[in-house]
């Protein structure tokens, strides 16, 4: 059974949201990394470029398998988490800990597309 | 659609909770503790798969081993007996129907173990070529059951635990056994790049061996997601990867398997034209000197044109170095020059090298494979 977090924003496509006022930092779910195994590679986005929401920024990659990373809201990176880049396993281990990126949110009002805590308990199954 | 087999392995997976996925229409294994565990356990101690999904062909007759050059590529009729060959079969115009192991049992006898997803084709098409030969082909796939067990400590382990004795046993040489009331046939071959053993027997004997092994602790289950990584790093091909029905074993770099000194072979013409005229495809490898992954499909650059695409890539288990195999216009195909790979967004740096990422382990190294 996997984990999920109270609070959080969830996409369809297995990334989390955490919304500080107009930072939101990106990780994925603990469902996303255990369906991927371990975690051998995270390619992320640099410090200033823009993502939008439910496009690719990025992927992780498991040892048979790359999974494309979706924004689960708009923004600018603000910063990216070079613990995961240098132990990827880091996001196997604790998925809500190590996150992605954070962003400035460009629209905050995106968020009512994401799901809550429980909606995703129940896709993610 | 049809319906999915099952090996004889199949409860014993679910119940080690194996991730199992649907291969060559088998329930297959792909991992049971995790990749990388798995790829580490054989390259140094021993790890056991699953292969019963291969596919067994007996070819018999008074003209078993003429026929067999003929359909095959390489040569049989002056190895010993008890000796396993590796070889392709081929279209007329030199392409891969698939790639085998060919048995050298007796004078009017052979038997050939081909690939999970190739076996209802491979059969159709040696039997389409008997006309001019006196031989009986009979697939028994059905009936055997397959276990690979391999790493430098194999031979060890199942002398001790099968009681036989394996250490006479060349490299790509096999010999029949009766153990605890079963007929088996055990060669010393493999798909890993290490020393190891191949043990055919039926689906009451493999699940003995099986349980036999599991419950001594000294050989860890390995699925098919390691059997891969494991391959691909010893620069052992896989049947739609690194040769297909596009591909001839020339441009795989395979020709030392294909004897064209043979009188007669299905597909030698097209393939002596083809080295007269020169390669115009090639398979090369590739190492990124960026940390990225380079995958199968992802395309091949040189400045602005492509050259050409990855058959199989891995970020290697063994050397952590991310590397790949590159189906490559032949004339770019010169190692040490610079590449990119197109990897999502990005263009990612790499050089052209050889395939041997690994250097193989074998216990009595032969030419090649």
């Amino acid at each position: 059974m996997s984990k999920i977090v109270e609070g959080l924003f969830y996409a369809q496509s297995h990334e989390w949201l955490k919304v500080e006022g107009k930072i939101g930092t990106i990780g994925i779910t603990d469902y996303a990394q255990e369906s991927l195994g371990a975690i051998v590679f995270v390619d992320l986005p640099e410090i200033g470029a823009s993502v939008a929401q439910a496009k690719e920024f990025g992927a992780v990659e498991s040892v048979k398998a790359a999974s494309d990373l979706l924004a689960p809201a708009s923004g600018k990176v603000v910063q990216i988490n070079q613990d995961v880049i240098d132990d990827p396993e880091k996001i196997n281990h604790d998925a809500y800990g190590a996150w992605l990126i954070k962003i400035e949110l460009s629209n905050p009002s995106e968020v009512k597309k994401l799901l809550s805590d429980a909606d995703y308990c129940a896709i993610s199954k | 659609m049809d319906e999915i087999l099952k090996t004889c392995l199949y409860d014993k997976h679910v119940d080690l909770m194996a991730k199992m996925e649907p291969f060559a229409g088998f329930y297959m294994p792909i991992s049971y503790t995790g990749i990388i565990e798995e790829h580490q356990a054989v390259r140094q101690h021993c790890g056991m798969f699953d292969v019963s999904h291969m596919g067994e062909i007996r070819i018999k007759g008074k003209d078993a081993i003429p026929f067999v050059e003929y359909v095959t590529t390489n040569e049989i009729a002056s190895k010993p007996f008890g000796k396993v060959i590796y070889g392709l079969i081929l279209y007329e115009n030199g392409t891969c129907v698939d790639d085998l192991l060919v048995y050298k049992v007796a004078e009017d006898e052979l038997f050939l173990v081909v690939n999970a997803s190739n076996v209802a084709k491979d059969y159709t098409w040696i039997v389409e070529h008997t006309e001019n030969f006196d031989v009986l082909v009979k697939n028994e796939s059905e009936y055997w059951s397959e276990v690979a067990v391999q790493g430098p400590e194999a031979e060890t382990i199942l002398q001790d635990l099968m009681k036989l004795t394996l250490s006479d046993l060349g490299f790509y040489t096999f010999k029949t056994a009766f153990w605890n009331g079963h007929d088996l046939l055990i060669s010393r071959t493999g798909y890993t790049g290490e020393d190891g053993f191949e043990i055919y027997g039926d689906a009451v004997a493999i699940p003995e061996i099986w349980d036999l092994l599991y419950q001594s602790g000294k050989v860890l289950p390995c699925g098919l997601g390691c059997r891969d990584t494991l391959r691909f790093e010893a620069a052992l091909p896989l049947y739609g990867h690194e040769i297909s029905d596009k591909i001839t074993p020339i441009e795989a770099g395979l020709g030392s398997f294909v004897k064209l000194e043979k009188p007669n072979f299905i597909g030698k013409a097209a393939l002596v034209q083809q080295k007269e005229a020169g390669l115009v495809h090639k398979l090369v490898g590739i190492e990124l000197t960026e940390k990225a992954i380079p995958r199968q499909g992802y395309e091949v650059y040189s400045g602005e044109e492509k050259i050409g695409v990855v058959t199989t890539g891995y970020l290697s288990i063994s050397t952590g170095k991310p590397i790949a195999n590159v189906y490559m216009d032949a004339k770019f195909a010169k190692i040490g020059d610079p590449i990119t790979v197109q990897i999502r967004t990005k263009k990612i740096p790499g050089l052209i090298r050889n395939r041997q990422y690994y250097k193989k382990n074998y216990k009595q190294e032969e030419k090649k494979i």
